[in-house]
């Protein structure tokens, strides 16, 4: 990595010269978009990201992006990033893929790469269906959905990627929206910014074949009911007229209208360093509550297992020495063959 | 190094001279078998011998006591002449309880040395292990006759030696097999020293526990003055030093020298090295050797499964590390769809297959080389890879070397192929001058290959094929792999019928002109004729010391012995065709034998079987000569019928 000033990028710079072959509408191309202008704002080098991905429609997206890129296996991203990080934790590592390939094939990966706490910043683009093979159910897909593979319904109950990643105990968790491109940069500059491993979840819209999957939560007549946005050391408020807010009742979430005695007072204040409302306010579902918005969760103190890994390679060299080959060969019990 | 007797006295017995002998120690697998074996062994090699191990113990950690599935052994061989095999059959053996003897009686040699603990021959160990109810084979006048059987109080014996010590009976009760290696030590001149010194180390040193390591020596002792004063035994051995090249040795496992090979590779290539694998039979002792080796930029990743450890260790390969992934044959094939994708990709990495009995879980602790056309062609569509395999356990050292080194030169996985009676067996190793290895030449680029354009990552090199590997990190030469058919030259995403069908090509092409680094096939015995015995993997002891005896015997045999299986040695058509019959013995169901005739439309005899174990030497003689035979009367009968 050079010595020299970082030079001022712009979205161009991120641009490759493929042609981009989604369908045309699709999600990805405003994160894409959202992507290309926030990584000019980051203190990176366009050398030192690397983008990886799994398989799947999301998946192309290394193809698009002017840096490094893997565009791997079904499912298996989160570990060849882990290998990236391995060999030099210096670099940016971003990881772009759909709900089929980090929560399905690529579940056991996902969660294994976030307990680590890898240095990786995961973006989660989440249509809840299968696109590239044409529009079977995910695991994102709501019970009963009705799809190529079931005809009947679905009898698969969802998971919850944020609850997934608070229970993994990923240190930075957050949600955006394909179509909001300024809140979805605002969630990216912070999860660059976090070290360790930043999930988040992108509502992404599938227009062929799960078309407004999520348009209680981008559309303007509905979001304001169905999304709230987190701030923290806020109270929880939301509404078109920002009427409503979540308490506490007992150990539950509850939404509750302000006045009548109710004041924002009584409001849970959001702490995102606290864990276990983490988890409550992921579960907060459409349309029984508002589904949050931005940034979840931060735990800022645990160290990312890269660093931990290169920490431990400076331990070794400070107790042993920086490794004497001839004296490695010769360990033990030998003994010497006169001619 | 002469033996150093604790005392005098007990050499009143003039011992008498053997080539070699096969001792055989056995017990429960709580009995610290292995550890005893280990200890001979080194003394042994120490002493001189050449010495080749077979430790044999079962999958179960404890299994009940006492039971027949619960035994554990370990076999070494010390010779004063070159040997290549821990030997066929035993000639003295140790057995520490009644299902150590049932289970193992059958390999000792009529008239050999049996040494029980007559303290475990009860009522009900004898029942536990299945011996018809009432018998016991220490009554049995045919056992007593058939072999030289030394019952001994081994159990009593230790706790009165050690009366004195004040410790515990459980304490005192472990140090039993301290005892029988002593008494054993005695039988055959062993110095007590390097076991001793080892006892201090590991109990007193390493564990804290200096009274438990005086205990043990303790035992140790007394056992070996048990041998000498007890003049229970009619006869003590000698096995003079065998004559090797003169340099400095040390006893080494098939994992072992895999491990230290593998850090030297990334040494001589000035790379740190990522392995990344996932805990399995019988490989699990390369991350336990390497994760100790950070201080060598030895990054070891415990993944969450195998198909995360190949993966990471593509991504470590990506970002420029020496990648290592390693496993046994369940994990191969797991690992399968990710080595295409490196395969694709063009990336150096070595994938490690510590090969074992299969199929499925098969017999984790028995040895197979039944995984050779799943590294060959466990793939995916047309995905060649290098393969090559250690001939035993100090070879994988140099075979280690040459894996990255082909890896590099071709860009390309290369798979390494060893198994369970390599990884866990021991010989002495000639220990290399490391200066003298010479460096793995690896370059990255830093330059653009494609002023004013986008970088062409896969713009070859005319004479290997091999991809430039350009690392994240360098400004210019951004670029991305992909498991997607890619364009030659530019890497770009490509359908075109035309340029798949060359990257296919290509990528095989590039595999096979990797044979420019592979030395000739060489033979051992007549440089033409009737008989070629050729040989990969761990069957290199049994096949090379059974064509020299066959040569003893007058009959014209040679061997020789593929180190490298795809591609292979450029004259292994040449070779084959100088003789008229050619065999392969393999512990699968003929797997070279399918490669060779594919290859080279030549017939080849097959002599294989799936034991779990390796061939027995007198089995290769009797089957060599059993096809010389067959084929002189065919060939007799061809010049009648022609005449």
């Amino acid at each position: 990595m050079p010595d020299t000033a970082l030079p001022t990028y712009k979205a161009k710079d991120f641009t490759t010269d493929q042609e981009v072959r989604w369908c045309p509408g699709c999600g990805d191309y405003a994160i894409l978009a959202a992507v290309r202008k926030t990584l000019p704002k980051l203190q990176t080098r366009k050398e030192d990201y690397v983008f990886v991905s799994g398989i799947g429609c999301a998946a192309r997206f290394p193809y698009y992006m002017n840096t490094y890129g893997m565009h791997s296996i079904h499912g298996r991203a989160p570990a060849f990033a882990t290998g990236v990080k391995l060999a030099n934790p210096q670099l940016d590592v971003w990881l772009a893929s759909g709900d089929g390939d980090l929560l399905s094939i690529g579940g056991n990966h996902t969660m294994h790469m976030m307990r680590r706490n890898l240095d990786i910043n995961v973006l989660l683009f989440n249509n809840r269906i299968y696109g590239l093979t044409k529009g079977q159910y995910s695991p994102t897909s709501e019970f009963g959905k009705k799809t190529k593979s079931t005809p009947m319904g679905s009898l698969d109950y969802p998971v919850n990627p944020l609850q997934l990643a608070i229970g993994t105990g990923c240190t930075f968790v957050a949600r955006s929206i394909d179509v909001d491109m300024k809140h979805l940069e605002a969630v990216m500059l912070a999860a660059a910014a976090h070290r360790g491993t930043a999930f988040i979840e992108i509502y992404q819209d599938c227009n062929i074949f799960n078309h407004q999957a999520f348009f209680y939560a981008s559309q303007k007549d509905t979001k304001a009911d169905a999304t709230i946005e987190l701030e923290h050391g806020k109270p929880l408020i939301f509404g078109a007229d920002r009427e409503k807010g979540i308490r506490f009742r007992g150990t539950k979430l509850e939404v509750v209208t302000l006045g009548n005695g109710i004041s924002e007072s009584d409001l849970v204040v959001h702490d995102m360093h606290d864990h276990g409302l983490a988890f409550l306010l992921a579960q907060m579902t459409h349309p029984e509550f508002p589904e949050i918005r931005g940034i979840l969760f931060q735990d800022t103190e645990r160290k990312p297992y890269d660093e931990l890994v290169h920490e431990q390679l400076e331990q070794a060299v400070e107790a042993h020495g920086h490794g004497d080959l001839h004296a490695l060969l010769h360990e033990g019990d030998t003994w010497e063959v006169t001619g | 190094m002469p033996p150093e007797a604790p005392a005098s006295g007990g050499a009143s017995i003039e011992p008498t001279v053997r080539e070699q002998m096969v001792v055989r120690f056995c017990g429960d697998s709580g009995d610290g078998m292995q550890l005893t074996g280990g200890q001979f062994t080194t003394s042994s090699a120490l002493f001189g011998n050449d010495i080749a191990t077979f430790p044999d113990f079962p999958a179960e950690i404890r299994a009940p006591r006492g039971t027949t599935f619960g035994v554990s052994g370990f076999q070494v061989q010390f010779a004063s002449t070159e040997i290549y095999t821990p030997g066929d059959m035993v000639n003295a053996m140790v057995a520490m309880n009644p299902a150590a003897l049932k289970t193992n009686l059958e390999d000792v040699e009529p008239g050999g040395i049996v040494i029980v603990n007559e303290d475990e021959f009860t009522k009900v160990n004898l029942r536990k292990c299945g011996y018809d109810e009432g018998y016991n084979p220490l009554e049995d006048d045919e056992f007593l006759t058939r072999y030289r059987v030394f019952p001994i109080p081994m159990s009593r014996l230790t706790r009165e030696s050690l009366t004195d010590s004040g410790m515990g009976a459980k304490d005192v009760d472990r140090c039993r097999n301290m005892y029988a290696l002593g008494i054993v030590s005695w039988l055959f001149g062993r110095s007590l020293d390097p076991t001793i010194d080892f006892l201090n180390d590991y109990f007193g040193t390493q564990k804290k526990k200096p009274e438990i390591a005086d205990l043990n020596i303790s035992a140790l002792k007394s056992g070996y003055f048990f041998g000498e004063t007890a003049e229970l035994f009619p006869v003590r051995y000698e096995v003079a030093p065998a004559p090797q090249n003169p340099g400095r040795y040390r006893r080494i496992s098939g994992n072992e020298a895999t491990v230290l090979g593998f850090v030297t590779a990334a040494r001589k290539a000035k790379k740190n090295l990522v392995y990344a694998s996932y805990p399995i039979t019988p490989a699990s002792d390369l991350i336990h050797g390497l994760s100790r080796l950070k201080h060598f930029g030895v990054k070891t990743f415990q993944a969450e499964d195998e198909i995360a450890a190949v993966s990471a260790a593509i991504g470590a390969a990506f970002a420029g590390d020496f990648a290592l992934t390693g496993t046994s044959g369940p994990g191969l094939a797991l690992k399968s769809e990710a080595v295409g994708l490196a395969v694709m990709y063009e990336l150096p990495m070595v994938i490690i297959d510590v090969q074992r009995a299969g199929p499925a879980t098969g017999m984790p602790t028995k040895t197979e080389q039944a995984d050779l056309l799943q590294a060959m062609y466990g793939r995916t569509s047309e995905s060649p890879v290098i393969i090559v395999a250690p001939a035993g356990p100090a070879d994988c050292f140099d075979v280690a070397v040459q894996a990255f080194r082909l890896a590099v030169h071709a860009m390309c996985p290369v798979i390494f192929l060893s198994d369970g009676y390599i990884a866990n067996g021991a010989e002495p190793w000639l220990i290399p001058d490391v200066e003298a290895i010479p460096p793995i030449e690896v370059t990255h680029p830093d330059v653009t290959n494609n002023e004013g354009g986008p970088y062409l990552p896969y713009v070859r090199d005319p004479d290997t094929l091999a991809r430039p590997w350009p690392i994240p990190g360098t400004p210019g030469l951004e670029h991305r792999v992909g498991g997607l058919e890619k364009q030659e030259g530019t890497g770009n995403v490509s359908y075109d019928p035309d340029n798949h069908d060359h990257m296919c090509r290509t990528r095989a092409e590039k595999v096979q002109r990797a044979a420019a680094l592979i030395p000739p096939l060489t033979v051992r015995g007549p440089e033409s004729g009737e008989l070629l015995v050729l040989g990969w993997g761990g069957t290199y002891g049994s096949i090379t010391t059974a064509g020299d005896e066959l040569r003893k015997q007058g009959l014209p045999v040679a061997t020789a012995h593929l180190r490298h299986l795809n591609p292979f040695p450029s004259n292994l058509r040449a070779v084959l065709d100088r003789y008229e019959t050619i065999v392969i013995p393999e512990i699968n169901f003929g797997q070279l034998r399918t490669l060779i005739r594919d290859r080279f439309l030549i017939d080849v005899v097959g002599i294989n079987e799936m034991k779990g174990r390796m061939f027995r030497v007198e089995e290769l003689v009797t089957k060599c000569r059993a096809i010389l035979k067959e084929r002189s009367g065919q060939a007799a009968a061809g010049r009648k019928r022609h005449a």
